[in-house]
């Protein structure tokens, strides 16, 4: 299929990621190249074949539902770019 | 004898008999490291660090007489498994500063089996993404065997170190060869367990259906300890499995006449090259001669191997980056704006060339709409890709092919072309994709002087069977013992 800049700035938006005008030329097209090589794929049979979930004959795993250790906040919050006490501070989401 | 260019259980021994001492070998390491390193490349952060800080977490208070099975042995550490108050940053600016809160499991197992963590990590491609270690946001580590050349990837740095002595062993981590392709360009072991041998807790996650830990190094009696240790049930990692781990050095035993080794003919058609070829046929010979029944097989969906992997990896990558955002650690965009604004100047800044491209494919292939045609039907192929190897699992205890179609590459060869770099993991993508384990080990070098890698694949949990051919192989010939002049 073809991919143009349009979708690739969508896609970049859903990821979250600012391009530059520049990157996102570039990457349009490395895309393409990808997806064109993916397409292969059509060729393969896949009527009445399951998806793989796992690769090894393993389902649900279930443990005890009881509580264990956390982290202590400190610890965890010493990496955060910007922080208020106890919590991470980002920027305003309502208006 | 210089001490770092022993094999750890060859120092192990003289630990044992008092000869030495864990920081003697530490010693012989940082001379080395000093002397080497600035050239290979293969360690991040060095200048940091002052060298004799370059060692930390001995098991016990008592250097000179430690405890456990790996006595106070240092171990290097890829830069996405994660050490307690130690940079572990993934070769990615996005994380840059980041010291993890806790230790990976793997790290707590080396720890209680007496082994000592070095504090400064190898190099890899930016969160893992890469063949070659040139996306490491560091810059590239080099080829001890021709530094002009690539060590490999993602795990290019655990290779490099492995083979100029600046470690003695290592770990790195496969999702779709990077473990097993650096080992081959760089003439060390590698080895990636059967998915779910080994827990990735602490692993810094990039394609959970696929990421493994494994070990790097100077050869398979090495490789079956170090496995000794990380291998393992970890209530922590849900795709951990709880199956007993057997003690792998019982299996080298030298021996294996009669045992049925496959040839997948798929492996060896167009694109491998000529030198290489000829190299894995002497390989497979010797193996014939020394007592295993080789014929030829067929996996007849290989050609669908590297199309569904990079669906697949991609997509798992793109939802396991989402917590890069600079909330949590890390780097955040000083450019304000709202939330979403923070979001994406972010990972528009912290991320790497590679690391967009990944996330960018992988937002698509899961995005409305394109699911169904490319996402669920990779997944679909990827059964079928199982099945292959489950039918030729029937008949036979192991497969042999190469790792890489090529011996190492030049830096720059490859780098601007995508699709170029993601076909030289032809041969390693299977093994990921199946859940199968797999080793690389030293087969021959080219006329060049390049290392060559030979892989041999067993079924789920066939560790040993492998251990056990790899090491009859080691033992019938010396290509293990060179050593590249640096």
């Amino acid at each position: 299929m073809a991919i143009d800049d349009l979708t690739v700035g969508y896609v970049a938006h859903l990821a979250r990621i600012e391009l530059q005008p520049k990157e996102l030329e570039r990457l349009s097209r490395q895309l393409q190249g990808i997806l064109d090589f993916i397409d292969k794929l059509k060729c393969a049979d896949i009527r009445g074949v399951n998806p793989t979930s796992h690769v090894l004959a393993v389902h649900n795993i279930f443990r005890d539902d009881t509580a264990g250790l956390s982290l202590p906040a400190e610890d965890v919050l010493e990496n955060a770019p910007q922080r208020q006490g106890d919590f991470y501070a980002v920027p305003k989401v309502i208006e | 004898m210089e001490l770092y260019t022993l094999t750890a259980h060859e120092l192990l021994e003289k630990i044992h008999k008092k000869e030495i001492s864990p920081a003697d070998v530490v010693r012989s390491l940082q001379d080395r490291i000093r002397e080497v390193d600035p050239k290979v490349k293969a360690y991040v952060r060095a200048d940091k660090l002052s060298c004799r800080d370059s060692i930390v977490c001995y098991p016990c208070k008592d250097e000179q007489n430690p405890q456990g099975f790996l006595k106070g042995l240092p171990i290097s550490l890829k830069d996405n498994i994660c050490t307690k108050g130690i940079n572990t940053e993934c070769c990615s600016r996005i994380l840059e500063g980041f010291q993890p809160p806790y230790d990976a499991t793997v790290v707590k197992k080396l720890k209680a089996a007496g082994g000592a963590i070095f504090s400064l990590k190898t190099n890899m491609d930016e969160f893992a993404f890469g063949s070659s270690c040139e996306n490491s946001a560091f810059g590239p580590t080099r080829n001890p065997w021709d530094i002009e050349r690539v060590p490999g990837g993602s795990s290019g740095g655990s290779a490099a170190a492995v083979a100029a002595g600046t470690a003695v062993w290592a770990l790195g981590s496969d999702t779709g060869g990077s473990i097993r392709q650096p080992a081959s360009f760089c003439a060390v072991v590698g080895l990636k367990p059967t998915y779910g041998r080994v827990s990735r807790n602490g692993l810094i996650a990039f394609a959970s259906s696929l990421d493994q830990i494994g070990p790097f190094t100077k050869d398979v009696t090495d490789s079956a300890l170090l496995m000794k240790a990380i291998a393992g049930h970890d209530p922590s990692d849900s795709t951990s499995l709880d199956a007993p781990v057997p003690d792998y050095t019982a299996a080298l035993t030298g021996d294996i006449k009669g045992l049925k080794i496959g040839v997948p003919k798929e492996y060896f058609s167009q694109g491998l090259d000529a030198e290489v070829k000829v190299i894995i046929d002497a390989a497979v010979d010797k193996l014939r001669g020394l007592g295993a029944v080789l014929a030829e097989v067929s996996l007849p969906h290989t050609e669908y191997a590297v199309p569904v992997y990079y669906i697949v990896a991609t997509a798992e990558a793109s939802s396991n980056l989402a917590r890069f955002d600079g909330v949590q650690y890390g780097l955040r965009s000083s450019q304000g704006g709202n939330l979403i604004d923070m979001y994406k100047r972010t990972r528009g800044e912290g991320f790497g060339q590679e690391a967009k491209r990944r996330i960018l494919l992988g937002t698509f292939v899961l995005s409305h709409g394109y699911y169904d045609a490319y996402y669920l039907r990779a997944q679909k192929v990827r059964t079928l890709i199982k099945n292959d190897f489950d039918q030729v699992f029937k008949q036979f205890d192991c497969l042999v092919t190469p790792v890489s179609p090529t011996p190492a590459f030049k830096l720059g060869e490859k780098i601007e072309d995508p699709l170029k770099m993601y076909l030289s993991d032809i041969c390693t993508i299977s093994a990921n994709l199946a859940g199968v384990p797999a080793i690389s080990l030293p087969c021959g070098f080219t006329k060049a002087g390049l290392p060559v890698g030979l892989q041999i694949m067993a079924r789920p949990f066939g560790e040993e069977t492998i251990f056990r051919v790899a090491h009859t192989y080691e033992q019938n010939t010396d290509w293990h013992k060179r050593k590249p002049k640096l």
